[in-house]
């Protein structure tokens, strides 16, 4: 292996140094979400032609479904940038669902989606506050949040399903469209670019990310470390919260269950993305890739006609496998 | 340069710190001044760190003042020591990996733009931290092969380069130096030096801590000895030789504890 390249480096003087210098500068990390992405695709159409898989109504529904995946993943990128992991993710979904259902009944739709990030953000505070005061590792903290906040949406109203019947909510977070285009998605490509700004144009970006790959060097440089890890919890929490509002609006419900399992399908997309699980490198693009690999996966395996059970084995396979596919080539730079 | 004529820079005294049962740091006085470097040598243990990172802000002393400028001043965090024109070199460089030269330069000085409300948002101005970034390290004649270069993909003494550069370009007045030049081949070790010079040059008061006798006898001004905690000796690097200096850090001989 090592007297191959070696050779190759004489034969082509400066491949090695270009070979490397492509891996700093751009980085095929960067690219493998998108190159799965294409493959699954087009793997899929082939398989699935005469599934639907290619039709248009399968596609926007791909994207729908895509949509909560993509914002959760956008919030999880920043606290696994962080060097922190939300795990709550999933049941502040649900909470946030019921919260929306619940407030969009009484107040209107606007309140309905504000109560939802609140109920997200409040419960992001708790975790980051109890992450950095008590120093118990983000990882419990939001295990145990999921538990709570699983409990009390079953509690919230017993098991039931709570009716969303305000039309402009459902129209704004959920099946209405500008044109052709979808309202989950424009929120998706919102919610994304938003993401990537503020990961790269705004000082806090950087921060977070200073904070995730070497969090004493942040700390000797004066950067408040515990307000930017509070913040990186209360930002994926809120993502959670708002993920929750679009499933409301999507389904025309809110419920206690609702998102609950999407935890590991976030995680996944978000790493497959290009961002490092354990801090300081994110991707916000590649998070919504990931996510949308992630949907792809969903409706592909239930097209082929996989039982319940099969498809969650599958998914599972596939989704160790191209983790680590995408955590291997994170380690190489 | 700044301050009144033989006021030092930056003055400890008393400086106390224990972790648990032990002493770290026993009642230890320390001045720099403006324009001059003092090196400060012990074994390992001998508490240097310790002390760097009391004066930078990283640990709270038990006990003692830090004067900068004559004035006590209280350094709670490292952001009021940086503050206070207190910049430091730690033996990790603190350096960011995954970030460019140009954030890391800037990390945590970060210049905004869009006004009052993009300050607030903390919306970066690139462009200008950039071309200050190119200011910054042809002054102190660093080369860096590209500014858009995360710091991962640079060499040993390219990361040092950059760590003092940061250090050199904001601490205007008082610059301390963790080992800055362990590790390095003999030219990049060499290369700081000339840094450290011209920032003694341009009138800034420097602490190098160092295990390399070479480099106390070629660049520094003034040396103080901790050992065990405690200071053992402080002398003018002029008036002793290199076995001296080993026999004050080993314990072999206990010397002038200066004025």
């Amino acid at each position: 292996m090592t007297d191959d390249s070696a050779a190759a480096g004489r034969v082509l003087p400066g491949a090695d140094q270009w070979l490397a210098r492509r891996r700093q500068d751009a980085g095929l990390r960067q690219y493998v979400v998108y190159m799965a992405a294409a493959l699954i695709f087009g793997l899929f159409a082939v398989i699935l032609r005469d599934d639907g898989f290619l039709t248009a109504s399968n596609l926007l529904n791909i994207g729908r479904q895509a949509a909560p995946i993509a914002v959760m993943a956008v919030g999880m990128a920043f606290a696994l940038a962080a060097a922190e992991i939300d795990l709550s993710v999933g049941s502040v979904a649900a909470l946030s669902s019921l919260a929306a259902a619940e407030a969009v009944g009484s107040y209107g739709f606007v309140a309905g989606a504000a109560v939802a990030l609140a109920v997200g953000a409040g419960i992001g505070l708790v975790n980051g506050v109890i992450a950095v005061k008590v120093r118990i590792p983000s990882f419990l903290v939001t295990l145990g949040m999921l538990g709570i906040v699983s409990g009390i949406a079953r509690n919230l109203n017993n098991l039931q399903s709570l009716p969303i019947r305000n039309d402009a909510f459902l129209a704004v977070f959920g099946a209405g469209s500008v044109g052709p285009v979808s309202s989950l998605l424009i929120w998706t490509v919102v919610v994304g670019v938003i993401g990537h700004l503020v990961l790269h144009q705004l000082r806090w970006g950087r921060h977070v990310l200073s904070v995730g790959a070497d969090r004493s060097a942040a700390a000797a440089l004066g950067i408040n470390t515990d307000r930017i890890r509070v913040t990186a919890l209360m930002t994926s929490a809120a993502a959670a919260s708002f993920a929750g509002v679009l499933l409301a609006g999507r389904l025309a419900i809110g419920r206690h269950d609702l998102g609950e399992n999407l935890l590991l399908t976030v995680i996944a997309a978000v790493v497959i993305g290009g961002t490092n699980l354990f801090g300081g490198r994110a991707s916000v693009a590649g998070a919504i890739a990931g996510s949308v690999v992630m949907a792809m996966l969903n409706n592909g395996l239930i097209l082929m006609g996989l039982r319940v059970a099969d498809q969650l084995i599958a998914r599972g396979v596939i989704i160790i496998l191209a983790v680590a596919l995408s955590m291997r080539e994170q380690k190489e730079t | 340069m700044t301050g009144a004529a033989g006021t030092p820079a930056l003055e400890v005294e008393g400086l106390c710190k224990s972790f648990r049962a032990v002493r770290a740091l026993d009642r230890v006085a320390l001045s720099l001044h403006y324009g001059r470097v003092t090196a400060l040598l012990g074994d390992n243990g001998a508490g240097k760190s310790t002390l760097v990172k009391c004066i930078s802000g990283v640990y709270a002393p038990d006990a003692g003042t830090v004067r900068v400028d004559g004035t006590v001043q209280a350094v709670a965090s490292p952001e009021a020591a940086r503050a206070l024109g207190i910049e430091t070199v730690h033996q990790t460089l603190a350096v960011i990996d995954p970030l460019d030269v140009v954030e890391n330069l800037f990390l945590n000085r970060e210049h905004t733009r869009g006004g009052r409300f993009g300050a607030w948002l903390g919306v970066l101005d690139k462009k200008r931290m950039r071309v200050e970034s190119g200011e910054i390290l042809s002054r102190l004649d660093i080369r860096i092969p590209s500014l858009r270069r995360s710091m991962s993909a640079l060499s040993g003494g390219q990361r040092q380069a950059v760590a003092i550069g940061r250090a050199a370009a904001w601490g205007q007045q008082i610059v301390l130096l963790d080992e800055p030049a362990a590790a390095l081949g003999v030219e990049q070790a060499a290369r700081v030096l000339d840094l450290i010079r011209s920032l003694r040059d341009a009138g800034v008061a420097v602490l190098l801590i160092t295990h390399n006798m070479d480099r106390v006898t070629d660049c520094c001004d003034r040396a103080v000895v901790l050992r065990q905690g405690r200071k053992t000796a402080e002398v003018d690097v002029g008036e002793v030789t290199k076995d001296d200096l080993v026999a004050y850090i080993t314990g072999a001989r206990t010397g002038d504890l200066g004025p």
